[in-house]
């Protein structure tokens, strides 16, 4: 299995990392926290650790530390448009439940 | 499922906790709103792609306000209901508003609180209320495309702005539901979207031509604090002004006469606006002007014939600018970084011309109309906790210094202007009768020395002093002021722990022409405000000996004195009192020396008596 990012998806973290002028790469993982278990976690990485799982897909860099990647392997990055609101969505085919927003979820 | 945005590392935050922040540009012409996502700060444009919001509110009987661009459309058919410019009105009391009056249609009902009302058919509302209809466009924007609530925003103000009318800005976003992390000075804002905070100093100009108006702002950053050092402008001067030399040169051109009517004029000033637009990427421009009988008139404009045009105004904001920089202190060589902010500095031939005086290329990446509310978003961004802690957070300064009336309405400075915000400062004072209970504390702004050259902001009383004598109560005066600029007062008495305290919430305020004058008095008056600070320090020094002298007389001056020491006495008490009523300080200083010096057996005397009755009854070892 592995992490992958649609097209969109790259685009936006390619130029989101040009912008911001420095990192290695995006770091995809959770957080044991959240109104039903789980949280993602999406941010930019400055350092690879020795324990990260490294993925690349159209050029970026995907950094999943070994506890996060259970819950989320095979999870595709997708960057959509909902009205005004734009941002990153986790396709995650390991969720079982997820509360209203999704914002958490139960594998 | 809610859609992420990419977190710095290890600023990723619980579901439902994303810390939202927007920075809002709220201008005269147009309001932004900016926000950063995934590292990068932009506007947001609404949902037909427009990023600019123009700030104008149209009120409607039985129905909610319109805001933006379909409020303009009824500024037209309906201007006494359609409010613009509402930025010009904001902290502003009755009296000044008259002052505007020629140019705003609308009809003023003075409120209770000295503070204009606007009479709608919606009712009467307050120029905060009108604010408020903007900023809640913008909060609705803002939150639709961020896809939650708002924590907090910055909202930028003009460097110029008091505490009235930062305070009616802060109200404004509280009517609308918005917390405000802190105001901005937008010269400040400008300068932080280029990144500038981040150099360790230098001076800063910050040139801002807009549609209707100019502004020129020097800071100077120091240790990652913005200070304003000047500010200087015009607010009937911008693009309009080029627009209007354009048509004019159309209608010279095409023989159009003076007598041409409403539509011809709106459309000439539209070709003008095209054509001005045009030229910025164009060379020359054709123009098709129709005429009022039908026909068309056709020409053609070349981008130096534009320049020839516009060259009048570009020298006015020149000169403007020169004036500003000696105000500040500082020479052109000193500037190290120039900022172009407004629609107007798209024109090549303004930024050419920018670049020439100062020196050196301006900043002009990022897209003039939308830089103040980028900067504002990056500032609210770090305020809401979404950056690390050593981003730096930086500050403003307090454009006058905030004192306190002393004796003889006198100035005394608690905190200087250009100090850095949140400031607290703290003096001490005293009592200057015996037995005193009460002291009337009164808190005014400005430069100068005497209380009646400076501007009033508050009264209050601190009652309950116990009695004491004269000088033994130590009453201590805080001065606090917050992030935004907002001042609280604070006296106690250290001794008893009586106090009071106020917040300073002026009913209106300053224009940015008033504290230049303000400024620019206090260094005019320099000498004059120093000879007039003796006059009234020795006036109250004379009164205060010509009290205790008296008081000390009707206790016990039959017991010490001679006949001939009491005439002494009397007749360097009556000089005194005549050269109190005289101008020179020098001759009260004299008098009072006189007086001290007749009465200094006297004071020897008594001083001598008063021990003995206190050492009555005591032994030498007690005192060692």
């Amino acid at each position: 299995m592995a992490i992958t990012l649609t097209e969109a998806a790259a685009n936006r973290v390619k130029t989101f990392m040009e912008s911001r002028g420095k990192g290695v790469g995006l770091r995809l993982g959770v957080r044991t926290t959240g109104c039903s278990g789980m949280a993602y976690v999406l941010e930019f990485a400055d350092e690879i650790a020795d324990t990260d799982h490294v993925f690349e897909d159209q050029g970026v860099k995907v950094l999943v530390d070994p506890k996060s990647l259970v819950y989320i392997d095979g999870t595709e990055l997708d960057f959509a448009r909902e009205g005004l609101n734009e941002g990153f969505k986790f396709n995650n085919p390991n969720v079982k439940d997820e509360c209203g927003c999704g914002e958490s979820f139960n594998v | 499922m809610a859609l992420l945005q990419i977190a710095e590392p290890g600023q990723s935050t619980a579901p439902h906790q994303h810390r939202l922040a927007a920075g809002i540009d709220l201008g005269t012409t147009n309001s932004l709103v900016a926000t950063v996502r995934s590292g990068v700060a932009d506007t947001l444009p609404d949902d037909a792609g427009r990023h600019l919001l123009p700030s104008v509110v149209q009120y409607r009987a039985g129905a909610e306000p319109r805001v933006g661009r379909e409020a303009l459309a009824g500024a037209v058919r309906d201007p006494l209901n359609t409010i613009a410019s509402v930025k010009r009105l904001m902290g502003r009391g009755v009296a000044d508003v008259k002052t505007l009056g020629d140019q705003l249609p609308y009809a003023f009902v003075a409120g209770d609180s000295g503070m204009p009302r606007l009479h709608t058919v919606a009712g009467d509302v307050s120029p905060v209320e009108v604010s408020a209809e903007i900023l809640k466009a913008l909060k609705a924007r803002a939150e639709a495309s961020l896809g939650g609530d708002l924590v907090g925003v910055v909202i930028t103000v003009p460097a110029y702005f008091d505490d009235a009318q930062r305070q009616a800005t802060k109200d404004a976003a509280t009517l609308a539901g918005l917390n405000v992390l802190r105001l901005l000075n937008e010269p400040t804002a400008a300068a932080v979207a280029y990144g500038l905070d981040r150099s360790a100093e230098g001076v800063i100009a910050v040139y801002d031509l807009g549609g209707g108006t100019f502004d020129i702002s020097i800071l100077r950053l120091q240790q990652g604090v913005f200070a304003v050092l000047a500010t200087g402008g015009d607010t009937a001067l911008g693009g309009d002004d080029m627009d209007r030399a354009v048509a004019r040169w159309i209608m010279e051109q095409a023989g159009i006469g003076e007598d041409a009517d409403h539509a011809q004029m709106r459309r000439l000033m539209r070709d003008a606006c095209a054509a001005k637009e045009a030229l910025t990427g164009a060379d020359l421009v054709p123009l098709d002007v129709e005429l009022m009988d039908g026909s068309h008139w056709q020409g053609e404009l070349s981008r130096a014939q534009f320049d020839a045009l516009v060259a009048p105004l570009l020298r006015k904001t020149l000169n403007t600018c020169r004036r500003t920089l000696r105000d500040s202190g500082v020479e052109i060589a000193d500037v190290s970084e120039v900022v172009m902010v407004g629609g107007s500095t798209r024109v090549p031939c303004v930024r050419a011309a920018v670049a020439d005086f100062f020196g050196r290329a301006p900043h002009v990446e990022i897209d003039p109309d939308r830089v103040v509310a980028v900067g504002a978003a990056i500032q609210a961004d770090i305020l809401a906790g979404n950056k690390p802690e050593d981003e730096m957070l930086l500050l403003d300064v307090i454009p006058l210094s905030l004192g306190i009336e002393t004796m003889g309405g006198l100035v005394e400075k608690i905190i200087p202007r250009n100090t850095t915000i949140p400031v607290a400062r703290a003096q001490e004072f005293t009592t200057f009768k015996d037995g005193q209970s009460a002291m009337a504390l009164h808190v005014v702004q400005g430069e100068r020395e005497l209380v009646s050259d400076c501007r009033s902001l508050a009264r209050f009383e601190l009652r309950g002093i116990p009695p004491m004598v004269a000088g033994a109560a130590r009453i201590r005066v805080t001065y606090q002021v917050d992030a935004d600029g907002m001042l609280s007062v604070t006296a106690r008495e250290q001794g008893s722990g009586v106090q009071s305290r106020i917040e300073v919430k002026p009913s209106y305020g300053l224009t940015d022409t008033e504290i230049e004058t303000m400024l620019k008095a206090s260094m005019d008056h320099a000498s004059e405000d120093m000879e007039a600070r003796r006059l009234r320090e020795q006036q109250v020094e004379a009164d205060r000996v010509l009290e205790a002298l008296q008081a000390a007389l009707v206790k016990d001056g039959e017991h010490f004195l001679e006949a001939a020491e009491r005439a002494a006495i009397d007749a360097a008490t009556q000089a005194l009192v005549a050269a109190r009523q005289g101008t020179d300080h020098r001759a009260i200083k004299r008098a009072i020396e006189a007086v001290e010096k007749a009465s200094a057996d006297y004071v020897e005397r008594r001083m001598n008596a008063n021990i003995q009755r206190m050492m009555a009854g005591h032994e030498v070892k007690d005192f060692e």
